[in-house]
């Protein structure tokens, strides 16, 4: 374990993707006691004014200072994209485990279930399913979740299957082992690893997902603070009012690509 | 061919390779690791030179840097490297190539993976005339096929349309060795050609080669861990531990008179010919092979060796010459005249054995019924439309406290009758397994506890064997819950069951990861006797592991068997090791049983032909009278078997056209010893007497 | 053999297709609960909801639903649009043309800059230069496409002016000025997609340049530019092929933000649209022809990987 934190602190890209992320994490959970003006509070007499001392990223349309909306602007995101990978990864998890082992039929079904949601873009899939229940935070967690399952669990499944074949799951067997105990004692954490790698990636996935989501409004909604909901109402604006967008555009880049730098830093680090 | 490079002085121009105090290192993370120091040998032209040693000892190493093809990570960091009188890490990039292409070849492992797989044969065999002789088209085609005649393959032109995936192992390897010799060669390099190939097989490439190299006058570079296959093939040899040459010597000298402790206690380590566990234990090499690098300013065997002095642990022994020999041995060692008096690890005592006599010597009661018979017990695998048949209609019985083997080539069914057995899978209707006369449930999962219980398996790996994310304690455990013991009695019986393997406690703790091949072998043994079985099938136990420590493990096999009375159905193609281990044998041929009958029987025969061929071909078979019976192509396919006797295909003793109409029957010669053949026993003894090919087949 | 393969290959097509059709069947009737509630809203009067399910059929047992739906779907008629009351096969018709020349333009931009890019840092494996086309490629994987746009807006469009920052070319415009308008659209796909097929492309590279074939080659004397090209691309890049396949069916129906974006009436903005007007006939015609374009295209890279690996014929798909 100590061993494990001295190798992450010597790989870089798992350093830089913390701090990024800590910080964001930082902004979501104390944002509100850091911002110098109120988020929310509309001045209409200092509206889409440009970067300034008093107003470090400008203002938007209703006057609102567009720095204390970047600082708060993570909370959601990261509460709604943690959300659904984990919902994904558990679920996938179980799911490609059970497939993996059990074979047969019940793989042949799903698996050609999963293939077929796999010839649609995931944000087709999402749009659908969201168009139909509606949306909200809960319904954005639950799609993301569910979409994320099959792909989790087709890397968890072909994983279980190479695992199934060794031998010391005939051993198992011989020993007159159920399958519960054969998936979950013997298997699961030999194919655990690669669940957490994929879940890593996941997570920036999901980032990606919520923000794209939220921009063509089908995410987060309003009156929340987030980047991608400030990009959509400012963006008609983007030829004369550029600081309306970029800063937003630049925190959503800047924790996605900190989360994927984590990701690659643990992969390596689990690897080792 | 290069001008300005001229042979420099110390090289005779005759060598075909010369290597003058190698040393090779590889770089692990920020530290350098010696494997290779200060070696030095020469191949003589036309000579064929063995190096052989256990895994790890860097064998491979110096193959690849006789063709300056190490690792990325690794480099010659001393001494020097002459190919056909040229220093090899002088040559600039250009000239290597040319070197590459006309002077020297290398022939790897395993030869699917030689092969490029998305280029047909015929392309990658004109390549190499492409490059040597400047040849293209037509006459690089033509060539191409000569090529492919003279390694006997029989329609060239067919396989030289043929992807390397539509070969056979034997015939890819043929391929490749093709290929190394297309430019005539001065340099042939072999790491390990035959490994991995069935018996029958590699005697077969292991002819050809010899015959090759009469013709050719190629020198050779023959790498193998098979002290067998390196005796037979090669002029010299040279013994490599932990990147040391020990020794080296005329093969024949050397394997007769050892004069490195190492290369005797290696050689006594092996099960030799002939030899049974009636006439005691094997010899071990106590503790392991040292870390490459590990070791300085003292002798690399010196933790292992019994004859090791204070001097052994101070000073590096000089590659002493030995005198009184026709060609030039050499031995690291100080005390080279007191290794053939190494003492015995045998000599030293024995684990006390409950009953001995009962085990070794009476043959177990053929009267009482049998622990486990199986009837006609059949296995088709099905895809589509394609049927396999892996184990067809075979009869036989387990009887308590005996030693089965089981031998037979690669796809005979072996792994799948012990699958059935076990119930890993299950047999096809009509087929019956009976323990101790009660009938048997074709499922693991649908027999009882106490069935289950008595029947446990080691298998060939014990790497994919053991759970990697479980300790051994776990491992242990979760079988010692077949007995069913109270909480308290189970630590106890943990221990008592890895002091029975030889494993002490602190392995407990450990993952397999952190053990070695033979520690984890003792924990997957430990694992199969956690539940006190009767029967337990081991599956080529040791073919993954080193001669000495396969040794160890075949010991241990033998004493665990004498202190629980446990049948053994022992898998192998090893027959040294068959013959050493059990009581009776069975041979399998595509899934059939060809021959079943005690050890003593089945070797001295009258032999069913297959079971001949395997004996023959076995490399360790020199003493063998008359000449060696070769078979014909290829085991035929399971998918697809011949009609009447599926064996008349290869057979070298064939009557007739009996052979391809009826299947032979089951012929009882004697008192169990039974086999399936058309030829009567009195013709085969009579046959066999001789050992000539039946020149009737046509 | 290979018509066998084919054949087998086109039939697993096909049963995907089926599975795929009825998943976008319950996803557009079933999800919804009463249909004619989720279009007219909370507000509509019961009786109106009503009359609009059946004169939408929506109130037939689904099973018969999807049967009339799938048997027209067929025959090219692809149903009617709810809030345009017209069929939706010729506004589908339009946009797949719209999207392709858009995925097109894409993908000759994003396909060998990928392969350069992935072989590049396999030969020089471990490197920085191996590093950085890594870890640059899988950044720019996960920035949005929206988050992209507006940027590459905001440097080309707005502050050098080089190219316009919608995709709506004007009426009677030449290929070359549609092609013109198309460039900044087609960028965002690229930088997703280029980390993407640069990491296949690299694994594969590595992957044959450590095989022993190419050991082989070159111990055989062949020049270091024959093997690279003979031996190891060739074994190489088959893995990329399957990896397009996939590529071109995102880019022709998955760029949703980026034709929203940039005003571009492609299959994407249709399904945008369909979906925030809870327009269902038209979001189900429009995710099934995305589903059937990916179906074909991964059918012909199957096809073609066969073709050019002798393995793969031999085994079963």
């Amino acid at each position: 374990m100590l061993q494990a934190v001295r190798t992450g602190l010597r790989s870089p890209t798992l350093l830089i993707g913390s701090v990024i992320l800590l910080f964001w994490i930082a902004c979501a959970l104390f944002g509100s006691r850091m911002t110098p003006l109120d988020p929310y509070a509309d001045d209409l007499l200092a509206t889409l004014t440009p970067p300034s001392p008093s107003h470090w990223f400008g203002t938007d349309q209703l006057g609102r200072d567009i720095f204390s909306r970047v600082i708060i602007g993570a909370r959601d995101i990261l509460i709604v994209a943690p959300l659904a990978t984990v919902l994904g990864s558990v679920m996938g998890t179980a799911l490609g485990l059970v497939i993996g082992y059990a074979r047969g039929v019940l793989d042949d079904i799903v698996s050609r279930v999963i293939e077929a949601l796999q010839a649609l873009p995931l944000v087709i899939v999402a749009l659908m399913a969201l168009a139909a229940v509606g949306t909200s935070n809960a319904t954005v967690v639950l799609v993301i979740g569910f979409v994320f399952t099959p792909l989790i669990a087709r890397t968890v499944r072909s994983a279980t299957l190479n695992e199934a074949e060794l031998d010391y799951v005939a051993a198992a067997r011989l020993r007159g082992d159920g399958a519960l105990a054969i998936m979950f004692i013997e298997i699961l954490p030999n194919v655990l690893p690669v669940a957490l790698v994929e879940t890593t990636v996941r997570l920036g996935y999901a980032i990606f997902f919520v923000a794209s989501l939220s921009f063509i409004g089908f995410g987060i909604q309003p009156p929340s603070a987030d980047w991608g909901i400030a990009i959509a109402e400012n963006y008609s604006l983007i030829g004369s009012y550029w600081w309306t967008v970029l800063f937003d555009a630049a925190a959503t880049a800047s924790l996605i690509i900190g989360v994927n730098l984590l990701a690659d830093g643990l992969q390596s680090v689990l690897e080792r | 061919m290069t001008p300005g490079i001229t042979p420099p002085l110390g090289a005779a121009p005759a060598d075909a390779l010369c290597i003058e105090h190698l040393d090779v290192a590889y770089r692990v993370g920020a530290s350098e690791r010696r494997v290779i120091s200060d070696l030095s040998f020469a191949i003589r032209t036309g000579e064929t030179y063995g190096l052989v040693g256990e895994s790890g000892c860097g064998k491979s190493t110096v193959a690849l840097a006789a063709i300056r093809y190490l690792a990325r990570n690794g480099r010659v960091s001393g001494g020097r490297i002459l190919v056909d009188g040229r220093d090899l890490m002088r040559l600039k990039a250009a000239e290597l190539r040319v070197l590459r292409a006309q002077t020297v070849s290398m022939v790897y492992q395993d030869p699917a993976r030689a092969l490029n797989p998305s280029i047909r044969i015929g392309r990658q065999m004109a390549e190499v005339f492409e490059v040597t002789e400047g040849l293209r088209g037509k006459p690089a085609q033509e060539r191409s096929a000569d090529m492919l005649a003279r390694v006997q393959i029989a329609t060239p032109q067919r396989v030289m349309g043929q992807y390397p995936h539509e070969l056979s192992g034997g015939m890819q390897q043929r391929v490749v060795i093709a290929m190394a010799l297309a430019s005539n060669p001065a340099l042939l390099i072999l790491d390990e050609p035959t490994t991995g190939l069935d018996a029958t097989v590699e005697a077969e490439v292991l002819d050809l080669i010899a015959r090759l190299r009469d013709e050719i006058k190629t020198s050779i570079l023959f790498i193998s861990h098979s002290l067998a296959v390196i005796g037979r093939m090669c002029d010299r040899v040279g013994v490599l531990y932990a990147g040391e040459l020990v020794e080296e010597g005329a093969s024949a000298e050397l394997f007769g008179d050892p004069r490195h402790p190492y290369t005797v206690a290696l050689l006594r380590c092996m099960p030799s010919f002939g030899r049974s566990k009636r006439h005691g234990r094997l010899e071990t090499i106590p503790g392991f092979l040292p870390a490459p690098g590990s070791i300085s300013g003292r002798c690399v065997f010196v933790d292992r060796c019994a004859n090791a002095t204070e001097r052994c642990r101070n000073e590096v022994p000089p590659a002493l010459a030995l005198p009184g020999s026709a060609l030039a041995r050499l031995s690291r060692c100080f005390y080279p005249e007191r290794a053939p008096h190494l003492p015995r690890s045998a000599e030293m005592p024995v684990p006390a054995r409950r009953s001995e006599t009962a085990a070794l010597e009476a043959t177990p009661d053929a009267v009482a019924t049998p622990l486990l018979q199986t009837r006609h017990l059949s296995k088709t695998y099905r895809s589509g439309s394609r049927a396999l048949q892996a184990v067809h209609d075979v009869t036989l019985e387990l009887r308590a406290g005996e030693t089965l083997g089981l031998v037979g080539e690669s796809g005979c069914g072996k792994s799948s009758l012990a699958k059935l057995l076990l119930g890993l899978a299950r047999p096809d209707a009509g087929s019956q397994l009976e323990l101790t006369g009660q009938p048997l449930a074709a499922l693991a999962s649908d027999r009882t506890q106490a069935q289950r219980k008595a029947m446990q398996i080691v298998f060939q790996n014990p790497g994919l064997a053991l759970n990697r994310s479980h300790t051994v304690r776990r491992l242990i455990q979760r079988s010692l819950r077949l007995l069913g013991l109270p909480r308290q009695r189970r630590e106890a019986r943990l221990r008592e069951l890895t002091a029975s393997v030889r494993l002490t406690a602190r392995h407990l703790s450990d993952k397999p990861r952190q053990l070695s091949g033979g520690l984890q072998q003792r924990v997957s043994i430990a694992r199969a006797f956690a539940g006190e079985p009767a029967i337990v099938v081991c599956d080529e136990p040791t073919s993954a592991l080193d001669v000495s420590v396969q040794s160890a493990i075949l010991n241990l096999l033998v004493d665990l068997q004498a202190e629980q009375q446990v049948s053994y159905l022992f898998i192998s193609h090893d027959l040294n090791v068959v013959h050493y281990l059990c009581d009776r044998i069975a041979v399998l041929y595509l899934g059939r049983l060809v021959e079943i009958g005690p050890t003593a029987a089945v070797f001295a025969g009258p032999q069913h032909p297959y079971t001949e061929a395997l004996l023959s071909a076995n490399p360790a078979a020199q003493g063998v009278p008359g000449e060696r019976v070769r078979l014909r192509g290829e085991i035929a396919s399971a998918l697809n078997l011949p009609p009447g006797c599926v064996f008349q295909t290869r057979c070298p003793r064939k009557i007739g056209r009996i052979c391809e109409q009826r299947e032979p029957p089951l012929l009882e010669l004697e008192d169990g010893h039974v086999m399936r053949c058309h030829i009567p026993p009195a013709e085969l003894a009579r046959l066999q007497q001789g050992r000539e090919p039946n020149r009737l087949s046509p | 053999m290979i018509l066998k393969f084919l054949m087998r290959r086109a039939l697993l097509s096909l049963i995907t297709l089926a599975i795929l059709s009825i998943l976008v069947f319950l996803g557009g009737q079933l999800l919804p609960g009463d249909v004619g509630r989720a279009v007219l809203g909370p507000l509509a009067d019961a009786r109106s909801v009503a009359t609009f399910n059946h004169q939408m059929g929506v109130d037939r047992p689904l099973p018969v639903q999807y049967w009339d739906w799938i048997a027209h779907f067929l025959s090219g008629d692809m149903g009617r649009s709810f809030s345009f009351r017209a069929p939706v096969a010729p506004f589908v018709a339009d946009a797949l043309r719209h999207s392709l020349k858009l995925a097109a333009l894409a993908f000759v931009l994003v396909v060998p800059l990928g392969i350069a890019g992935g072989v590049w840092a396999a030969l020089r494996a471990g490197s920085w230069i191996d590093r950085s086309i890594v870890l640059l490629g899988q950044s720019l994987g996960i920035v949005p496409e929206f988050i992209s746009s507006i940027v590459l807006i905001l440097i080309f469009g707005v502050w050098l002016r080089w190219l316009p920052m919608s995709a709506d070319w004007p009426e009677a415009a030449g290929p070359l000025t549609q092609m013109r308008y198309l460039i900044l659209p087609s960028l965002p796909p690229v930088l997703i997609f280029f980390g993407y097929i640069a990491r296949v492309a690299r694994v594969g590279t590595l992957e044959a340049l450590n095989a022993d074939y190419t050991r082989t080659a070159i111990l055989k004397g062949l020049p270091w530019p024959t093997v690279l090209r003979r031996h190891v691309l060739r074994n190489a890049l088959l893995p990329t092929i399957t990896v397009t396949a996939s590529l071109v069916g995102y880019l022709a129906g998955g760029l949703v933000v980026v034709e929203t974006l940039f005003h571009y009436r492609g299959i994407g903005a249709l399904i945008y649209s369909a979906a925030k007007a809870k327009d269902f006939p038209m979001l189900e015609a429009g995710v099934l022809t995305v589903g059937a374009i990916y179906a074909l295209a991964s059918l012909l890279a199957d096809l073609l990987s066969s073709l050019l690996n002798p393995r793969i014929r031999a085994a079963r798909p």
